[in-house]
């Protein structure tokens, strides 16, 4: 008789143990993509600006590994990360963008005032590709390889120091 | 001035609370009769008052909107109307800490001024347990979230209330959850006090009773009153959503409502003597985790709380030092306390414990699903445990307690045998059978709803037979209580089988002029305008609801921006009738130049509220009823007393 | 009055333009013509979570990625689709996280056998108790 008193008591501190445990945690809310390993689904996305063409899963599979970048001219840490794409590109990435929800007009501005980066740009207006590969929000970048396979998630938007992460990532992805 | 006025109230209250605990627990130590003893109750009365000046001060500072204290700057807004100033004095974490203290520090209060009918020694042990509590979330209030800090410059302007907030239904829905969860920690502190003393008796149960009552009812006025705001604000129409924060009140519910009735049969037949102690501890114990889940932030709600990990942490503390102490205390004494009266399982008791087991399980399950994200994040998994998962698998838990509900009550204490209500009991289970069997032809339903309607039409009926064959004046008041409270589970049920089953839904994209169908109601699209109120401008759309035809009622359903902070609602609108709601909500507006709506036909949804307001009211039936009896009795008992203290003088 | 209502207006356009100013996606508001398959949509919609919200199914929520969400779950059921591979299909991007309803697996198993268990306690605590006494 006497140990099942000892049962609530044994069931709290199990508890306990696992709410401190928690509480020291850093509280992390993003969504990861279970994508990463996969090759990317099919979608074929007209231009988001006139002037540059649009974005297809089939252009991932020339051999060169990519970043794929899902932002939007609406969205205001895409802002902040803007500098390091432009960084990422002058170091050699491949950037190829997509924008969520947006229409013509304002991301030309978008790029006119920050700069762009992108070699082509796809119109997702149904985030509709945004779903497929399993993103949860804007800026995320993707590094695909050059078979079309997703390899890395960087969610949220860009820092500097981190742009030597996703330098090593596409370098990794090459092999 | 008045701001520091109530600091030094707590101040003053936290030393006082010290002064109980000392005392209590010396008194305990060393018999209860002496001159130390008669400063517990002292200290704790007086503190009630100190703690309610307290509270006045923080109401006055939000009345006028002294924004140099640094909460009002943080959550009150110059604009407000006074009811939101008011009500937004707890509508954040410190003020709502604050109302938490003086509900607690009034009940301490209370029952140091009037309860006497228990030993001394088990008294004492039970206000030095009360002072423990109330001492540490003192420390937090006054260590961690003081509700009266200043601004070095007085702010020039609040950032205001989340819009959502500002609503009559935040007026009421945290304190009278609050007066529920503070209700059980009276309960708490009767358990841990009869744990020291080891005097489990009926007459402990009669002491711990109508706090248990009076917390059960507050309790469940707050999940009502917080389901309908929901209801009606989030503009979705749902009412309940099996999110970590709901589930946090209810958890503490289902232990009271176990505790309620596992204390009667303390009352009444000396039974289950551990078992009552056990659950006096673990519906505190509910409370306070549904406290620290919700300001801790440790797990993803909708209702979000300011959240804070350090804050986290203290209540982390204190949960470890009160649930902890106590369940340890629980497990040292407890062997030691014998199990009490036997009976049969045809009995009231029976009926009972079966009643309790039952609550446990869909207890342990809330518990469960509530807290296993937590557990595989640990591991870096994280799953979502919603809707699909608690209602069935409470349901199996559930539909079995509402059978012994609706017969246990037939049944006589001790002993009893079948044959004696065989009556009674096919008629109910003939009930639940042909609704089952004609709803099941009639509307081809899903199951749970089925099983949901069918149990509310049977249990609705069978909650009125521990009335046959009596004298309507004469049945006790605690007894129309639970008749009142088991119907009201019944209408709530209905309720709720009949919302999830027969709810019909309209989107509907309208010209102005244009109109649409939802269920038995015609609305149109009359037009719609830009208007403004004192902190916010809207679209507010003007719609002819008409039902069945008949004459149309004009209801103007808004989405609203508010500015201070900016924040965009909906502003439902809701037509009741007595045979359910129009729920309208208006949208944006689409590119051709449309209106979105969204309707619905919820037919009974009203009956779910309509059920918890009877559940409370039988819970005040049953308060009511049980300190009266009290009172008689405890009058009686002085009589008899002082007829022999005569005798003994004369002879 | 004029600048009054021009100054709603400008109010009023804020948080629009924070969402993009895209409208909704076609089924993100609006129902399927067939009532039967409507209703598969919305019961499966309740048990999908909101990535974007805190704790809300995307049957409850006005986030643009919500309305997105339900586009899709619309316009595949109206393609035939089984709402358990839509579930699954989401699964497969998102992880078991994106849905309410937990399926068994290695991870999850105790939230089914706990209440099994709780079941067989109960059956053995009333033959139990109520045996030794009648």
């Amino acid at each position: 008789m006497s140990w099942r008193l000892w049962l609530p008591f044994l069931v709290f501190f199990a508890f306990l143990g696992l709410a401190a445990y928690q509480l020291t945690q850093p509280r992390d809310d993003v969504v990861k993509s279970a994508m990463i390993g996969e090759a990317l689904p099919y979608f074929d996305l007209p231009p988001a600006v006139s002037e540059q063409p649009g974005v297809a899963s089939a252009d991932f599979s020339d051999g060169r590994p990519r970043l794929l970048n899902i932002w939007a001219s609406w969205c205001l840490p895409c802002i902040a990360e803007a500098p390091q794409l432009e960084q990422l590109k002058e170091q050699g990435a491949e950037i190829v963008g997509i924008a969520i929800r947006d229409k013509p007009e304002d991301v030309a501005r978008f790029l006119s005032q920050h700069g762009n980066p992108y070699a082509r740009i796809g119109r997702d207006d149904l985030s509709e590709v945004q779903l497929g590969i399993g993103s949860s929000g804007v800026p995320e970048t993707f590094v695909v390889d050059g078979s079309g396979r997703i390899t890395y998630q960087h969610v949220g938007d860009i820092r500097p120091e981190q742009v030597p992460i996703l330098l090593g990532e596409l370098r990794k992805a090459e092999r | 001035m008045i701001a520091e006025l109530g600091l030094a109230a707590l101040w003053l209250a936290a030393a006082l609370a010290v002064l109980q605990l000392s005392c209590g627990a010396l008194s305990v130590w060393s018999g209860a009769d002496n001159e130390i003893a008669q400063l517990t109750r002292p200290a704790a009365i007086l503190q009630g008052g100190l703690v309610g000046t307290a509270f006045g001060a923080l109401l006055w500072v939000f009345g006028i909107t002294d924004l140099s204290v640094k909460l009002v700057a943080m959550n009150s807004h110059t604009m407000k109307p006074l009811i939101f100033k008011l009500s937004g004095a707890w509508g954040n974490h410190e003020g709502s800490m604050l109302l938490w203290v003086t509900v607690m520090a009034l009940a301490g209060a209370l029952i140091a001024a009037v309860e006497r009918r228990l030993p001394e020694r088990t008294m004492q042990a039970t206000l030095a347990a009360q002072g423990f509590v109330a001492l540490g979330f003192y420390a937090f209030l006054l260590l961690s979230s003081n509700p009266f800090e200043r601004l070095a410059q007085p702010a020039p302007e609040g950032l205001g209330l989340n819009p959502l907030l500002q609503d009559i239904g935040l007026a009421l829905h945290p304190p009278t959850l609050y007066f529920g969860y503070v209700g059980l920690s009276v309960a708490f502190s009767f358990a841990v006090g009869a744990l020291v003393t080891k005097q489990v008796t009926p007459a402990f149960a009669r002491a711990m009773r109508p706090w248990i009552l009076g917390a059960w009812t507050f309790l469940t006025l707050g999940i009502a009153a917080g389901s309908y705001w929901a209801y009606y604000e989030l503009g979705w129409g749902g009412y309940w959503f099996w999110d970590p924060v709901e589930n946090a009140s209810l958890m503490p519910w289902l232990a009271a409502t176990a505790l309620l009735h596992s204390a009667g049969v303390l009352a009444s037949r000396d039974a289950l003597r551990v078992w009552t102690i056990m659950l006096g501890v673990v519906a505190f114990s509910m409370s306070m985790l549904g406290t620290f889940l919700v300001r801790s932030g440790i797990l993803t709600s909708v209702h979000a709380f300011a959240v804070d990990p350090e804050r986290g942490s203290f209540i982390l503390f204190l949960l470890a030092l009160y649930i902890g102490g106590a369940l340890l205390l629980f497990a040292l004494r407890a062997g030691s306390i014998s199990e009490g009266e036997r009976f049969s399982v045809a009995s009231k008791e029976g009926a009972l414990v079966v009643n309790n087991v039952m609550l446990s399980a869909i207890l342990a399950v809330v518990l469960l699903g509530t807290l296993y994200p937590l557990l595989t994040e640990a591991f870096d998994i994280r799953v979502s445990v919603g809707p699909p998962y608690f209602n069935p698998v409470s349901a199996i838990f559930v539909f079995p307690m509402l059978a012994v509900m609706a017969v246990g009550p037939l049944l006589r204490w001790r002993r009893d045998n079948w044959g004696r209500i065989s009556r009674e009991l096919a008629l109910t289970a003939a009930l639940t059978i042909a609704a089952i069997g004609l709803l099941a032809v009639i509307f081809g339903m899903a199951v749970l709803p089925l099983l949901g309607l069918s149990f509310a039409f049977a249990l609705g009926v069978a909650s009125f037979l521990p009335l046959r064959g009596r004298k309507l004046t004469r049945v006790p008041l605690a007894t129309w209580g639970m008749v009142i409270a088991h119907f009201g589970i019944a209408v709530s049920l209905f309720g709720m089988a009949s919302e999830s089953a027969f709810s019909e839904e309209r989107l509907a994209a309208l010209e102005e002029g244009q109109q649409t169908s939802v269920g038995p109601w015609q609305v149109r699209l009359d037009g719609v305008e830009p208007i403004a109120g004192p902190n916010w401008t809207a679209l507010s759309g003007r719609l002819l609801a008409a039902y069945k035809g008949g004459e149309a009622v004009e209801i103007e359903p808004q989405s609203r921006n508010f500015w201070a902070p900016p924040q965009q609602t909906t502003e439902s609108v809701l037509v009741t009738r007595w045979n359910g709601q129009l729920y309208a909500v208006m949208g944006g507006e689409g590119v051709d130049g449309r209106w979105q709506l969204r309707l619905w036909w919820k037919p009974f949804v009203t009956f779910i509220w309509y059920g918890g307001l009877l559940i409370a009211l039988g819970g005040a039936f049953a308060l009511v009823g049980r300190v009266r009896t009290d009172v008689k009795r405890r009058s009686a008992e002085r009589r008899i007393a002082a007829r022999r203290r005569d005798e003994e003088a004369m002879l | 009055m004029r600048l009054a209502l021009a100054l709603l207006a400008a109010s009023l356009a804020m948080p629009l333009a924070a969402q993009g100013e895209v409208p909704p996606a076609p089924y993100a508001y609006r129902q399927l013509d067939d009532p039967a398959q409507e209703a598969q949509a919305q019961d499966l919609m309740e048990t999908l979570r909101c990535l974007k919200c805190q704790s809300q199914s995307i049957a409850d929520s006005d986030a643009s990625m919500a309305g997105d969400m339900r586009h899709q779950v619309r316009i595949r059921i109206a393609a035939g689709e089984e709402p358990e591979a839509i579930r699954r299909w989401l699964m497969d991007r998102y992880g078991d996280y994106v849905s309410y309803e937990p399926v068994m697996s290695a991870t999850t198993w105790p939230l089914f056998a706990v209440p099994a268990l709780l079941v067989v306690i109960a059956l053995l605590l009333f033959s139990r108790r109520f045996r030794r006494r009648s």
